[in-house]
């Protein structure tokens, strides 16, 4: 079946078997390859994008249901000027290491900090706790947060 | 606590530096192995027993071949011709060791629910993937040997050509006589058992593999999601007969190893020989149930510690036997991972005798290996935990225990009990400044007021004071311990025409940050912008020379390999910088990027200058080659002895059993930091997975040999939800062991965490009775534990 999403800020499509999943369509099928897989049980959130604003896990989603929807993924946050504030902070707060949850979490804490005002370093590990990471034990990456929150 | 004899002067190395690494992490631009682009790929997928003891008594792939997509299926014995050897064991620790035939496709017997039994190829993963689910083993199931104490008895053994569940049997006991003596003359003689539970390492990027062939030359580039690129190319070769010079291995972006991907495994070799069958490049992505039982799990120990003292609390003897649970095969180093620890168990105490003895058996449960600090964390806990009880027998407190007994600072270098030289140690500070971080009699108050009270809130504190032998390793030392391969790093500094460099490093990093601590290193030593300073690794045909990373060593090894092929780049230079001033090499300075005749402030060349000297090579000294380049490899005369004391804080709720951490403290010493920011990082990630052994995590297996918590929804990898902010300070002990002064953090972490909080947990329900919570300590643990000892119902 053929799916067309806008993916950061274009228009692409692609014929895909209806099972497709939303973060195989986006890795296979349009190259996007930065938005990782990390579980089989929607748990630990390296799949994480924004549908439409708010982040989702895309590995929980046919490409089928997202067909005329908005998606942004961790190669959309980046600009000519520079990394995303988001990143920036990850970078500054030594909130990464092997990096492969890191766009994942970046896109949640993103989604995060346009969801609610006045985060605080509670709020962040509740409102994160659907992402894992295995090497850095959160303590940079709520810093990097609440820093890009301010 | 602020570092007085650091050899950098450079004013790079020591100070916080951000990461390099981080952009293309941060924007998706990284590409892990299963972001490679690989137009005509076949994808292969594992057909795997679901039981973990069964006869294979027939396989039926005709469904399967019918499946739209599938290209081939192939079983153990249609493979079995194609390997020139079983997969590798490197660590035979005895001569009579037992090591059953590890073939990539099990043959005949399949010996744990995931070993694999055949293999799907398809034009695609899904293909594959509904390949498998129409492949009809028709399977014998056989009772498993689930318990160690179970396989020990050998009531039913698993490898009949073995004749035994015990691998192997070894023993560390320096003075038999004068271990007997110290417990017979023994005041406090304590005797404590310890079970560590089966963990599964579970980095965030599971596993993956693509092989590329070219048929017409014989070439092979294998790419793998491994920690160890060096190493796998010879073990890779040894295994398939492919020879060395045709193939190259890379490791692409790793998202994270903690020790599971320091081997060599199945599904590289089964990717290998069918790109070689079909002539197109295959690949493999493993899905994260598979990595619950594919990949290998960590600790799996029983311990028994006997500690003897005198009346003072002061330790005349230890003594410890361990019971390790190899599971159903021996994997790469998995029978050395004991012998990791068997030289800690007296801890950063002064000892006279010690005595260690280890039997391995087989189950039938995914195999065992190095996980994240691989026979220390075991040690470690042994020991901390019954100091502890010590105390109690003694009766002083946990603190005063451990300072009766830290091997005292003028005794370094120390000759261990065990047979080691403790390089450089200072223990006393980093006790004293963990408690005031945690404000140690307050809190001792506010537990005292909460039990005066009958709060149900429990409020309990944890030592643990560690030193952990790391910087893996001297090559004679191995050699002693019959592992098969050596200890060495390699460094090659390449100063380009420009004065850009190039560093090329063995130490393979996959997460630790080497290409900016590389950096920062070269650049502070040469006066050139870390910035211009590109780190090459993981690629053995950028990097042919190597160890890789593991048993943090890479900075202590690699970095040694790294100052010292440094020191020869500059060698080279000074002689071309005193040919090009016409002075004596002898005269010249180097300082900022700069050689300057000594007395002579305005006869200068910079280094600059000198390398495009180099380069052009229109007027070098007679005989001397063109270029600036030198390469080391080094192999350490010693290991580095990191060390510390971490203190958790936990409020255990009596009536639900849910233990909460509070506040945790950990003052570390790894001698000179190179980039405070990357030690930081290496503890928090560290102690956060110490921490989830005792409260979180646990490979849970039924009596069957089911792994019950084969995914992430079940196995409780910690979130930020669970975690809190931690406290962190140092102190400075250079290793005098190498010229930096340094020693290894990436474990540190992982190997005091554990026994802190367990000891935390224990220290809040001892008044119940209660003087061992079984790991880890879950609510329902917990409650039992109470139960158990008549409390609260």
């Amino acid at each position: 079946m053929e799916v067309s999403v806008t993916v950061n800020g274009t228009g692409r499509s692609a014929d895909v078997e209806p099972r497709t999943l939303l973060v195989h369509y986006l890795r296979d099928d349009l190259g996007l390859t930065g938005t990782n897989i990390g579980c089989d049980t929607s748990s630990c959130g390296a799949c994480t994008v924004l549908v439409d604003g708010r982040s989702a896990k895309s590995c929980t989603l046919l490409a089928a249901q997202v067909d005329g929807a908005e998606v942004t993924t961790i190669e959309g946050l980046a600009t000519a000027d520079g990394l995303h504030p988001m990143q920036q902070a990850f970078h500054e707060c030594h909130a990464l290491q092997c990096g492969y949850c890191t766009p994942g979490m970046v896109m949640a804490a993103v989604s995060l900090v346009d969801e609610y005002d006045d985060l605080d370093a509670a709020g962040v590990r509740v409102g994160l706790e659907g992402n894992l990471c295995r090497c850095t034990g959160y303590q940079n990456i709520v810093r990097a947060v609440l820093a890009a929150s301010e | 606590m602020t570092d007085t004899m650091s050899p950098f002067a450079g004013g790079i190395v020591g100070t916080p530096r951000l990461r390099k690494e981080d952009p293309p992490l941060l924007t998706g631009e990284s590409k892990f192995i299963d972001d490679l682009q690989l137009p005509g790929a076949l994808w292969i997928s594992l057909v795997r027993s679901p039981h973990a003891h069964a006869r294979i008594d027939a396989i039926d792939a005709s469904a399967a071949l019918a499946v739209d997509g599938v290209v081939a299926v192939y079983t153990g014995a249609d493979l079995e011709g194609d390997w020139a050897g079983p997969l590798p064991c490197a660590w035979p620790v005895t001569d009579d060791m037992k090591n059953p035939a590890h073939l990539p496709l099990a043959v005949g017997k399949a010996n744990f629910a995931g070993d694999a039994v055949a293999v799907v190829v398809a034009t695609s993963r899904y293909a594959a993937a509904d390949g498998v689910e129409g492949v009809v083993v028709d399977y014998e199931p056989l009772e498993a040997v689930v318990d160690v104490r179970d396989a020990a008895s050998d009531r039913l053994v698993i490898h009949e050509d073995c004749g035994t569940n015990v691998a192997y049997d070894w023993e560390l006991t320096p003075d038999p006589d004068g271990v007997a003596a110290a417990f017979q003359d023994a005041v406090h003689h304590v005797t404590e058992t310890y079970v560590h539970q089966r963990l599964i390492p579970a980095p965030m990027e599971t596993r993956g593999v693509a092989v590329v062939p070219a048929p017409h030359n014989g070439d092979m580039t294998l790419y793998s999601s491994t920690q160890i690129p060096h190493v796998l190319k010879v073990m890779a070769s040894l295994t398939l007969g492919v020879p060395e010079q045709k193939l190259r291995v890379v490791a692409p972006s790793v998202g994270g190893g903690f020790g599971c991907k320091l081997n060599v495994y199945a599904e590289e070799l089964v990717c290998m020989t069918l790109a070689n069958r079909h002539g197109v490049p295959v690949r493999w992505t493993e899905t994260r149930t598979e990595a619950s039982t594919a990949t290998i799990q960590g600790r799996a120990q029983r311990q028994t510690i006997e500690l003897a003292a005198d009346a003072d609390g002061k330790l005349t003897g230890v003594r410890a036997t361990l019971l390790a649970d190899m599971g159903a095969y021996l994997q790469l180093v998995g029978p050395g991972v004991p012998l990791l620890g068997a030289f800690l168990y007296h801890g950063l105490y002064d000892v006279p005798v010690y005595s260690f003895t280890c039997r391995s058996v087989f189950t039938n449960l995914t195999p065992t290996d190095a996980y994240r600090g691989a026979g220390r964390p075991e040690a470690t806990y042994a020991i901390e935990r019954a100091m502890d009880s010590l105390a109690v027998a003694v009766g002083v407190g946990q603190d005063e225990i451990r300072s009766r007994n830290f091997i005292p600072t003028e005794k370094f270098p120390y000759d261990s009990p065990a047979g080691l030289i403790f390089d450089s140690g200072n223990y006393q500070p980093t006790l004293d400044r963990a408690k005031e971080l945690v404000d140690w009699d307050g809190r001792r108050a506010e537990q005292a007021e909460r039990r005066a009270t009958g709060s149900t809130m429990h409020l309990g504190l944890g030592i643990s004071s560690y030193v952990e032998m790391c910087g893996l390793a001297p090559s004679r030392t191995l050699a002693a311990l019959n592992y098969g391969a050596g200890g060495w790093e390699s460094a090659t500094v390449r100063i380009l025409p420009t004065c850009k460099v190039q560093v090329v490093t063995g130490a393979t990093p996959h997460g630790q940050g080497h290409e900016t601590s590389w950096s920062m290193i070269v650049a502070d030593r040469l006066g050139v912008d870390p910035d211009d300073v590109e780190v090459l690794h993981s690629d053995t045909a950028i990097s042919p020379l190597g160890m890789d990373t593991y048993g943090s060593r890479s900075l202590s090894v690699g970095g040694t390999a790294l100052w010292m092929a440094t020191d020869k780049v500059v060698e080279k230079a000074r002689a071309i910088a005193a040919h090009m001033l016409e002075a004596s090499a002898e005269d010249l300075e180097f300082a900022g990027g700069t050689f300057t005749v000594k007395g002579s402030p305005d006869k200068e060349v910079p280094l600059a200058g000198v390398a495009f000297g180099a380069f052009t090579a229109h007027d070098l000294p007679d005989g001397m080659e063109p270029n600036l380049e030198a390469q080391v490899t080094w192999d350490p005369g010693n290991f580095v002895f990191p060390f510390g004391t971490h203190i958790a804080v936990v409020e255990v709720d009596e009536e639900t059993g849910a233990v909460e951490l509070v506040d945790y403290a950990a003052v570390d010493d790894c001698g000179n930091q190179i980039n405070p920011m990357i030690v930081e990082g290496q503890l928090h990630g560290g102690i956060v997975q110490g921490v989830a052994q005792a409260l979180w995590e646990e490979a849970i297996y039924d009596a069957d040999g089911q792994l019950r918590s084969a995914n992430l929804a079940d196995y409780l990898v910690p979130s930020a939800a669970e975690c809190i902010d931690m406290k962190l300070d140092h102190t400075v002990t250079p290793s005098p062991t190498n010229p930096m002064g340094v020693k290894g953090i990436g474990e540190a972490g992982t190997i005091a965490s554990t026994p802190a909080v367990m000891n935390a947990v224990v220290d809040a329900l001892r008044p119940m009775g209660i003087t061992d919570v079984r790991m880890p300590a879950s609510p329902m643990t917990v409650r039992r534990a109470i139960e158990a000892a008549g409390g609260a119902s």
